[in-house]
């Protein structure tokens, strides 16, 4: 056969089978697009932009029972989950699951949602404020499931979540999708830094709606979302309030009590035996975890030290030890603040990752396996060294699994900070009210009042009792804890199961119960 | 004791607890109480607060407390200084006034 | 072991909060205010969460004082009849003025022991000079009662009543620091230097720690837990002089072994002072936990 351009073309050959012929192609009359660049952008037939979130819902065809997604890089500023939410429910959209990577204080309309049938299911790492009380009052009828960051990304992966339509907000997009959490072009308002946890829906979402509020120039370089994983755009006035998506910087803390369990904290990593040239660490963003990056710059520089990662949540504090050549390498899966954001943006070896690369563990090499160190803190440990930061002290859930018990399975060293008491609520429970990250994989607890380490981690004791650091079990922490504040009574909890907390394998580690209120 | 007007002492600070105190004759002691610490400690704190009353030999009052998670020895030294504000006598465990 | 006052640190004693946890911070004592922290209609609130309080918690080994209003005020007297009775290691005395001041509160505490049960001169007393008037009565005050643990300056008062302001470099208090260090140093008892309040200045408040630990004092009261860490390491001895205090304390035991009364190391002899030196060179060592082998 001849094909387009006059050429002999067999029908087929043996071992490649049939063939196809190239024929040319005329798009509207035209051989090809002879639109100049600029232009080329604002032309809806040319690029992927739509008018409205309506028109989007729409052109993917979302329909009852499927499962959609959102990302939580805007924390407490996103105004993605709601506004995508109030057009669902205004098209008569039922029975959906929402799977978020987190939800936070702003998302306390969902109540409606739940109760008018719109949404049936909650997948997330976290739940606070209005939300997570309804919640935990047993708004729904199918409990939530509680995911951890690597968990949810090795569900997604695994087709375990699958996800029909993901919106994502994004504070930088180009007409063809190329996204960021910020741009090199301009200072992006809604500004989030790394885009992390987006990348992974973005990735596996059989349709993937883009929010933005920065329509940028083409080619919107460098991008943590690339275009080619993008159906639909739209483009809004704000798809966050810069105010609550973060802080300029974190500051550190003056509070006497976080410094000192910070200090301690630096002092079991100095003596642990993994403070040496080119180890890795993460630390959280809470004020004593805050403080250890601060206390331990200090040894590093007196000791000569470099390390040759820093993981996580970055925060400006990470970053000035970047910027002094203390830590080689930043990889980041969520940026806590703006100074973190202006280096994603200009520094070299500060890298985006996604959460599966961070902390899947499905995946062998994924970053947390290869921390040395993590610091982290804990709403409740119990004397099996297992940690709550899923519900507070009254059983209400008020917090996020996050990426907690993935780094503390995969850090070699997983120190816990906390204050011994915090109000008159003791932090050692017997038994913690939930289970988030379990305690063989917890090493050693930080408090103000002494340090313990897990039994399991007799190399570590050795290193530490060398090191002459205050040593107790946690049995005597314990006891020296409610020798002040006597014996709460535990938390009253009905039958029913409002959250299903998983583990980051996917298994379910624990449950959390509907709280009995208090008359 | 007598309580002869509406006794205050403390402050809505973490760890302290506020209460006010005032008569409630031939009707036994009401203890009203708003605890960020109510699940935990509710019981206790009502213990508390009417042991030290009844230690200084009242039998009824009326106390409205609003606590921010305060240690047994605070709520104690709190209702005293409540009472002796509005009361004739001296019910510290030291003689004087 | 004699006790160490490097820090004494300041706790308003109205704040349950803080009362509660003060001893975390590891100063080496600790003090209770029922003055100038206090407004005036919190006085009773204060003394009462101050008395029950102690009577509660275990402070570990902290030294526990109390520092009471002056007798010359409608609560002084109530002050110490209420913190006698909850034990403390000592009270401190505010605006001390004249001997008379001390041996009044030295003669209300006897009789308040008596009358617990206490033995007499369990409690011990601090007095603060704050005025002219006290610092020319350093010794005075020093030697008027054998309750007295140490003397300390309140320069607030004292540069009010001096008519000046504090400065960076302290001139305006170099008389009543050596006064009151050479009055205390007389009756054989410690001497505390002033509070310094900008807590965000470090670099100034190394510098007055500095100072004050090369004129001799003992230690400063402190208002805030994260200025103790910078006390302590300026007390904080230096390898070779813990090096050589040990060797001097090592060769004074021999010497005392062998009923010797020279004692010589490296060929020189060792006299009682230098002995005496090594000796609070070590204790400081000690409190600094360093590894001494």
């Amino acid at each position: 056969m001849k094909n387009g351009v006059e050429r002999e073309i067999p029908e087929e050959i043996s071992g490649l089978g049939a063939l196809k012929a190239y024929e040319k192609q005329f798009i509207n009359g035209q051989a090809k697009n002879t639109q100049r660049l600029k232009e080329r952008q604002y032309n809806p037939a040319r690029n992927k932009i739509i008018d409205s979130i309506e028109t989007a819902i729409k052109a993917t065809g979302l329909k009852d029972g499927m499962t959609i997604s959102f990302h939580h890089h805007f924390r407490d500023g996103d105004y993605v989950v709601n506004m995508v939410m109030d057009v669902i429910a205004g098209m008569g959209i039922k029975d959906l699951t929402l799977a978020a990577s987190s939800l936070n204080k702003i998302h306390a309309p969902l109540i409606n949602h739940i109760k008018n049938g719109v949404i049936r299911r909650i997948e997330t790492s976290g739940l606070r404020g209005e939300l997570a009380q309804a919640v935990s009052n047993g708004l729904m009828n199918i409990p939530v499931v509680i995911n951890s960051h690597g968990g949810r990304a090795r569900a997604i992966a695994a087709g375990e979540i699958n996800i029909d339509v993901a919106f994502l907000g994004v504070p930088s997009c180009d007409a063809y999708g190329n996204a960021n959490g910020y741009s090199r072009q301009n200072n992006a308002a809604s500004a989030c830094g790394s885009l992390g946890y987006a990348k992974v829906d973005a990735r596996y979402a059989k349709q993937v709606v883009l929010i933005t509020d920065n329509l940028v120039e083409y080619p919107n370089v460098p991008f943590g979302i690339p275009g080619s994983q993008v159906d639909y755009i739209i483009v809004v006035d704000a798809i966050g309030d810069p105010a609550g998506i973060m802080s300029g910087a974190t500051r550190y803390t003056k509070n006497p009590k976080d410094l000192l369990i910070a200090q301690h904290a630096a002092d079991v990593i100095e003596a642990s035996g993994y403070f040496e040239d080119g180890f890795s660490l993460q630390t959280g963003s809470g004020g004593a975890s805050l403080a250890t990056t601060r206390f331990l710059r200090d040894r590093m520089i007196a000791r000569n030290i470099k390390a040759s990662f820093a993981l996580g949540g970055i925060t400006g504090q990470i970053v000035e030890l970047h910027e002094e050549g203390l830590i080689k390498r930043l990889l980041d899966v969520q940026s806590f603040d703006l100074r973190a954001v202006e280096s994603l943006k200009n520094n070299r070896f500060h890298h985006q990752i996604d959460a599966e690369y961070y902390a899947s563990s499905d995946n062998e090499g994924s970053a947390v396996n290869q921390l040395d160190i993590v610091v982290l803190s804990a709403l409740e440990i119990d004397l099996d060294f297992n940690v709550n930061v899923i519900t507070g002290s009254d059983g209400v859930i008020r917090g996020a699994s996050g990426g907690h018990c993935d780094t503390a399975a995969g850090a070699s060293m997983a120190i816990i900070v906390a204050p011994l008491i915090r109000g008159r609520m003791p932090t050692i429970l017997e038994r913690v009210h939930t289970v988030v990250t379990p305690g063989h994989t917890v090493d050693v607890l930080v408090t103000d009042q002494g340090i313990a380490v897990n039994p399991l981690r007799q190399d570590l004791y050795e290193n530490l009792k060398a090191a002459k650091l205050p040593l107790l079990s946690l049995e005597e922490l314990k006891a020296k804890a409610d020798r002040v504040v006597g014996k709460p009574e535990p938390i009253k909890v009905k039958d029913k199961i409002v959250g299903l907390v998983k583990y980051r394998d996917g298994s379910v580690i624990d449950v959390i119960r509907q709280v009995k209120e208090v008359l | 004791m007598k309580i002869n007007a509406v006794g205050v002492a403390g402050t809505l600070e973490s760890s302290d607890i506020i209460v006010q105190i005032e008569k409630n004759t031939g009707k036994g002691i009401e203890i009203e109480l708003k605890s960020t610490v109510e699940n935990q400690f509710g019981g206790q704190i009502r213990k508390v607060i009417k042991e030290t009353l009844e230690e200084m030999g009242i039998t009824d009052a009326l106390v409205r407390a609003n606590d921010k998670g305060a240690l047994d020895c605070t709520i104690r030294a709190r209702i005293l200084t409540a009472v002796n504000r509005v009361s004739d006598g001296n019910s510290y465990p030291w003689g004087v006034k | 072991m004699r006790r160490l006052r490097r820090t004494m640190l300041y706790v308003p004693g109205n704040n349950p909060g803080m009362i509660r946890d003060v001893h975390i911070y590891g100063a080496d004592a600790i003090m209770f205010d029922l003055e100038d922290s206090v407004s005036l209609n919190e006085k009773d609130a204060a003394r009462s969460l101050v008395y029950h309080s102690l009577k509660t918690f275990d402070y570990g080994e902290a030294e526990i004082l109390v520092r009471v209003n002056g007798l010359d005020t409608p609560f002084g007297r109530e002050d110490f009849e209420a913190i006698v009775r909850a034990k403390p290691d000592a009270i401190r005395l505010p605006k001390t003025e004249k001997a008379e001041d001390v041996k009044e509160a030295d003669e209300l505490i006897s009789q308040i022991e008596a009358q617990i049960g206490l033995e007499h001169g369990t409690i011990k007393m601090m007095a603060a000079i704050e005025s002219a008037l006290g610092v020319i009565n350093a010794y005075q005050i020093a030697t008027a009662s054998e309750r007295l643990i140490g003397i300390a300056l309140g320069a607030e008062d004292f540069v009010t009543d001096l008519k000046t302001s504090r400065s960076a470099d302290g001139i305006e208090l170099l008389a009543a620091r050596s006064q009151i260090l050479l009055a205390a140093r007389a009756a054989g008892i410690d001497a505390l230097d002033t509070v310094f309040s900008d807590i965000n200045d470090t670099e100034g408040f190394a510098n007055e720690v500095k100072l004050i630990r090369k004129m001799g004092f003992d230690g400063k009261s402190i208002i805030n837990p994260r200025q103790i860490e910078i006390v302590h390491q300026i007390y904080r001895p230096s390898e070779s002089e813990i090096t050589k205090s040990l060797r001097i304390i090592k060769a004074f035991k021999e010497a005392e072994k062998k009923g010797s009364g020279v004692i010589s190391l490296d060929g020189k002899m060792i006299d009682k002072p230098i002995v005496e030196r090594a000796r609070r060179v070590l204790e400081l060592a000690e409190a600094a936990k360093v590894v001494m082998e």
